[in-house]
């Protein structure tokens, strides 16, 4: 037979698998759907979207040309810029794309049901995320490696510039305040992981150390040391939790755990990268690579079922995790494992720099996000194989469904989703915990799914070990993110802090240095501590938020990208970008107007606001709410502004795009394409 | 084919490969890519030595954006 033919039947054959899995999926009724059908639905799915989708953009669309030298070529410095096989920038920038957003969100997100998430994941990854990374990739190529802010100041103007910085900068900070709850709810009171956690400093200082000064450069040796001693501290952590007498010491509530978050990072943005930041990035690289892997042969091999209905009640608003319809919260709350705009930072800047060839723009751009649709599709497989009563018993926080056991499962069990007090104590004791309940943030749920799927798969023992394996495995890769992320933060407020001030914005000034991080660690601090304090668990509040943020900064992208494609005289296919553009827009724009307009006080931060302060004037308050009552007022005006700011960001540059091109298609001026001139490349191992 | 080491040729290979792959994508040989680069590009000047050339790699390559939410 022909190859033509035999390859056309083989895309046939997955292009029918992805589709009448995806069909299976969502038609299933009655009892449980096996976890297989998850796996084959998107596999079918990135496949069918990589060969044919992305080959079209890239040959249509942005006509990626081989015979054109990459930035990496032509300012080849054998350090940032290096012509890279496409492999290893493969590796590093997935590693780089892949971080705790894509395991908490879908996590979340089950409260509807796995069906809504499920699709999303799916449609949103292959027309709207890959595509973003893709495009943007392949723009800031063309742009001598430029990042998302100098290109939107560069075509689009001023003004645009203006909104990616300050859209990039409050991004970050919600993000590491959203970061820093999910950690908080995972340490306290649970002697067991704060130990781990803590452990795991010290181990990276050691590693850096090594690194640095013992053995030099020894990467791969120092991270296979450094993960074999944080296995010693997830064993240690269960030491400390077995002993009567060193277990009060790590027993932590929320507020103490916040705290030690906030020191945590502000050291983290002011220590030498080598002593923390360095150390601490290879372990969790190379422990999420590794257990991202582990993870799908175990759900591949174990095959579990999956016990969660397609769709809850809550698709009402009204669901325990985080208030809000399916539309316009299922898309919020999913955020980075569909479509995440802060890869378009990484997409810009960093990776395009080790490009050998523009062809390679595909597969490590659009082939990198369908991967990571893909871990996000391993979270919901970890969230949907628990019981569904379980599922909520962990994630519904304390204020929704009461703060003793007996009233928390009574709740549930009301909803339809059995769960008994014996069975979480049980559960509880297996995973070596006091208490499950009410344990928000999405990452102790996970753990739980994961800790189930490994233990079964490597002979059904030591759960508790699984459970603090994978809750220091979150918190680990959390911790980096919040490391890096307030590193960068305070090198951006120290940029925007030179215009009033030259000697704060000198980053190699070391008392600038400890103002910048003080300011920047306060500002995620107000409302991580705002989150703690919240009755409703925080994730009400501030994943949200998250999500709003990382929308607006993936729309910030798509409307540079559609600019571009635009004035490359592309605009029959400006939908490209466009369509998932205008989607997003809808999606942020209801989501901000009801988190800031709507008359629900769990929905709206307005209404919230006021309903605390009208209970609290006349009184309705019990007394240990009253104290922290003013703040959390403030705290939600305050989310109120943050909200509609995101918005009005959002509006600010897509009408900036839309004058643009207003001027464009009539003939008049505009600001030219910023795209570098071709020239040659002169990389044969690269092109062929 | 045999190797030495009992293993069938191609087999040796890829595993070497695989190596080098782990090496490359890890920063583990990021020092020797740098002489052999630092040998073509500057012959006359003295190449730095390995601590200097990490401590010189470090700090840039945690300047900016490398991790995401």
């Amino acid at each position: 037979m022909p190859r033509s033919i035999l390859s056309k039947l083989v895309w046939m054959a997955i292009a029918v698998m992805g589709a009448s899995a995806i069909g299976g999926i969502a038609i299933h009724r009655g009892e449980h759907i096996n976890a297989l059908w998850f796996i084959a639905a998107a596999a079918g799915t990135y496949l069918v979207a990589y060969r044919f989708y992305s080959a079209w953009i890239c040959a249509k669309v942005l006509v990626l040309d081989e015979t054109r030298a990459t930035p990496a070529e032509r300012f080849n410095n054998g350090r940032d810029f290096v012509p890279t096989n496409k492999w290893v920038a493969f590796g590093h920038h997935f590693a780089a794309i892949a971080g705790p957003g894509p395991l908490i969100g879908p996590t979340l997100a089950m409260q509807f049901g796995y069906l809504p998430g499920t699709l999303w994941i799916l449609a949103g990854a292959v027309l709207g995320g890959c595509v973003q990374d893709m495009v943007i990739m392949f723009c800031s190529t063309r742009r001598d490696g430029r990042s998302l802010g100098q290109m939107a100041r560069d075509e689009l103007g001023p003004v645009g510039g203006w909104a990616a910085l300050i859209g990039s900068l409050m991004i970050i900070v919600i993000l590491i305040a959203v970061l820093g709850l999910v950690i908080v709810k995972a340490m306290k009171h649970s002697p067991w992981a704060t130990a781990t956690v803590l452990g795991t400093i010290p181990v990276a200082m050691l590693i850096g150390i090594y690194m640095r000064g013992i053995r030099p450069g020894r990467v791969l040796e120092g991270s296979i040391i450094g993960i074999a001693l944080l296995l010693v501290c997830v064993w240690g952590g269960g030491f400390v939790n077995g002993s009567e007498s060193l277990k009060g010491y790590f027993d932590w509530n929320d507020m103490t755990c916040a705290w030690f978050v906030m020191i945590y990072g502000f050291a983290a943005a002011a220590l030498p990268v080598w002593l923390l930041l360095a150390p601490r990035d290879y372990l969790s690289t190379f422990l999420k690579l590794g257990v991202v892997f582990m993870l799908a042969g175990a759900i591949l091999l174990l095959a579990p079922e999956v016990k969660m209905p397609p769709l809850t009640q809550f698709i009402d608003g009204t669901g325990p995790i985080f208030k809000g319809d399916l539309f316009p919260f299922v898309f919020i709350t999913i955020a980075c494992g569909a479509i995440s705009g802060f890869h378009s930072l990484v997409s810009s800047g960093t990776t395009p720099k080790l490009l050998a060839n523009e062809k390679e723009i595909r597969m490590i751009g659009y082939g990198s996000m369908a991967l990571e649709s893909f871990v996000a599709i391993m979270a919901v497989i970890a969230a949907c194989v628990m019981e569904p009563g379980v599922y909520f018993a962990i994630n519904s926080p304390p204020g929704v469904v009461g703060k003793e056991a007996a009233d928390a499962v009574a709740k549930i069990t009301s909803w339809g989703y059995p769960v008994t007090v014996e069975q979480m104590s049980a559960l509880a004791t297996e995973m070596g915990e006091k208490t499950l309940f009410g344990r928000v943030g999405g990452a102790p749920s996970l753990a739980v799914g994961m800790a189930t799927i490994f233990s079964t798969t490597f002979g059904g023992k030591l759960l508790d070990m699984w459970y603090h394996f994978a809750i220091m495995f979150e918190v680990l890769f959390i911790l980096t993110t919040l490391d890096a992320g307030t590193r960068v933060g305070r090198f951006m407020l120290q940029d925007l802090l030179k215009h009033v001030s030259k000697p704060l914005g000198d980053v190699s000034s070391y008392p600038a240095t400890v103002v910048a991080s003080a300011i920047f660690v306060a500002a995620w601090g107000y409302f991580l501590v705002q989150g703690v304090q919240d009755p409703l668990g925080g994730v009400n509040i501030l994943w949200p938020l998250f999500g709003i943020s990382n929308q607006l900064l993936a729309g910030i992208a798509l409307t540079v990208a559609t600019g571009i494609l635009i004035k490359m005289g592309k605009l029959r296919y400006a939908w490209v970008t466009g369509l998932p553009l205008t989607w997003l827009a809808i999606v942020c724009t209801t989501a901000a107007w009801q988190k800031v307009f709507s008359a629900n006080p769990a929905v709206g931060f307005l209404a919230g606001a006021n309903d605390l302060a009208q209970k609290l004037a006349s009184g309705a308050l019990p007394p240990e709410k009253v104290a922290s009552a003013p703040a959390l007022i403030l705290g939600q005006r305050i989310d109120a502004a943050l909200a509609l700011l995101f918005a009005i960001i959002l509006w600010i540059v897509i009408a900036d795009m839309l004058r643009m091109t207003y001027r464009f298609l009539n003939g008049k001026q505009v600001q030219p394409l910023s795209e570098a001139p071709h020239s040659p490349t002169q990389l044969a191992w690269a092109r062929d | 084919m045999s190797t030495p080491l009992g293993l069938p040729g191609n087999l040796r290979e890829d595993l070497q490969k695989l190596w080098d792959f782990v090496r490359e994508v890890s920063g583990d040989d990021a020092y020797e890519r740098y002489l052999k680069r630092h040998a073509k590009v500057h012959p006359d000047l003295e190449p730095m030595t390995r601590p200097e050339f990490f401590r010189a790699e470090q700090d840039r390559k945690w300047d900016g954006v490398t991790r995401c939410c």
